[in-house]
C-alpha cells in the first residue's frame, strides 16, 4: 500500500514532531475522588421532581397522610 | 501501555460498584493511561484532565465492564475516545524536535521551518487520521495495540496512516514542499 515518497513523508513527519515522552506528575486520585464526592452530592432532578409530586399529593390530599404514616 | 494482570476478585469488585477497588484500579492505571492520552493529545497538561473524564467515564460505566476482560485494554479504548473527542474540538498544537545548540546554520533554519510546515500541515488532518498517523509513525506503537485502541481492524489503521500521509503529501505540495 505504501509507496516510497510515503516512507519519505512519514520520516519528515518523525523528523518533525517528537514523541511523546511525559510521565505522570502527581497522583490524580485526589481530584477524581472530589469530582465522585460532588457527583453523589448533587441530588438528581428526577427526586426533585417526585418530591414535588409527593408534596403537591399531600397538600391536595392531607387525608392521605394519616394513611401514608401508617404505612410507614 | 503495558499489560497488568489484576486478580478477577477486583475486577468483579468494581464491576459491582465498590469504590476501594476502583481506587485501586485507578492508582495502578492513572499512569498508563495518562501516557497514552499524552501520545495522542501532545499536551501533558490537557492529557491529565483527559485522563481523569477517561476515569470519570470509566466509573459511570463500571457496571457495563465484563471482569473476564483486560482492564487496562478496556480503560485505553476509552481514553482513546476521550482524546479523539478533545481532538476533535480542540485548536491543534504540536511539539516540534528541538534543534541541538550548534545548529545555528542558514540550512538549520531551513530545516527547522521545513518541520514546523510539516507539523503545521498535519495538525490540519482530520482527527482518527492525525491519531492514527502519530501513533503508529511518530509514538512507534504496535498497529495491532492502535486497532484495539480505536476498536478498529489492523488494515482499518494502515488505511487510516496512509490516508494521512497522502493528505499531509498533497499539503505540502501546496506549500512547495515536496519530499
Amino acid at each position: 500500500m505504501t509507496e516510497p515518497n510515503d516512507d519519505k513523508i512519514g520520516e519528515l513527519l518523525k523528523q518533525s514532531i517528537r514523541p511523546a515522552k511525559h510521565e505522570l506528575q502527581r497522583d490524580l486520585w485526589p481530584q477524581m475522588l472530589r469530582r465522585l464526592q460532588e457527583h453523589s452530592a448533587a441530588v438528581p432532578w428526577f427526586d426533585w421532581a417526585l418530591l414535588a409530586a409527593l408534596a403537591l399529593w399531600l397538600c391536595l390530599a392531607p387525608g392521605t397522610i394519616a394513611v401514608l404514616l401508617y404505612h410507614l | 501501555m503495558p499489560e497488568l494482570e489484576q486478580p478477577s476478585e477486583l475486577l468483579e469488585q468494581f464491576a459491582h460498584g465498590d469504590l476501594d477497588a476502583f481506587e485501586s484500579l485507578f492508582r495502578q492505571f492513572q499512569n498508563e493511561v495518562f501516557r497514552w492520552i499524552v501520545r495522542i493529545v501532545r499536551d501533558p497538561g490537557v492529557a491529565e484532565d483527559l485522563a481523569l473524564e477517561t476515569f470519570w467515564r470509566i466509573h459511570r460505566a463500571h457496571a457495563r465492564f465484563d471482569p473476564r476482560r483486560s482492564f487496562g485494554a478496556w480503560a485505553r479504548r476509552i481514553a482513546t475516545n476521550v482524546a479523539l473527542d478533545h481532538l476533535k474540538i480542540a485548536r491543534p498544537e504540536v511539539a516540534l524536535l528541538e534543534d541541538s545548540p550548534a545548529a545555528a546554520s542558514p540550512d538549520a533554519a531551513v530545516q527547522r521551518d521545513i518541520r514546523e510546515r510539516v507539523a503545521g500541515a498535519f495538525c490540519q488532518l482530520p482527527a482518527k487520521l492525525r491519531a492514527a498517523a502519530t501513533l503508529a509513525l511518530v509514538e512507534e506503537q504496535p498497529y495491532k495495540e492502535i486497532a484495539a485502541a480505536l476498536g478498529i481492524s489492523i488494515g482499518a489503521v494502515k488505511l487510516r496512516v496512509f490516508r494521512a500521509l497522502r493528505l499531509l503529501r498533497k499539503k505540502l505540495k501546496q506549500q512547495g514542499i515536496e519530499p
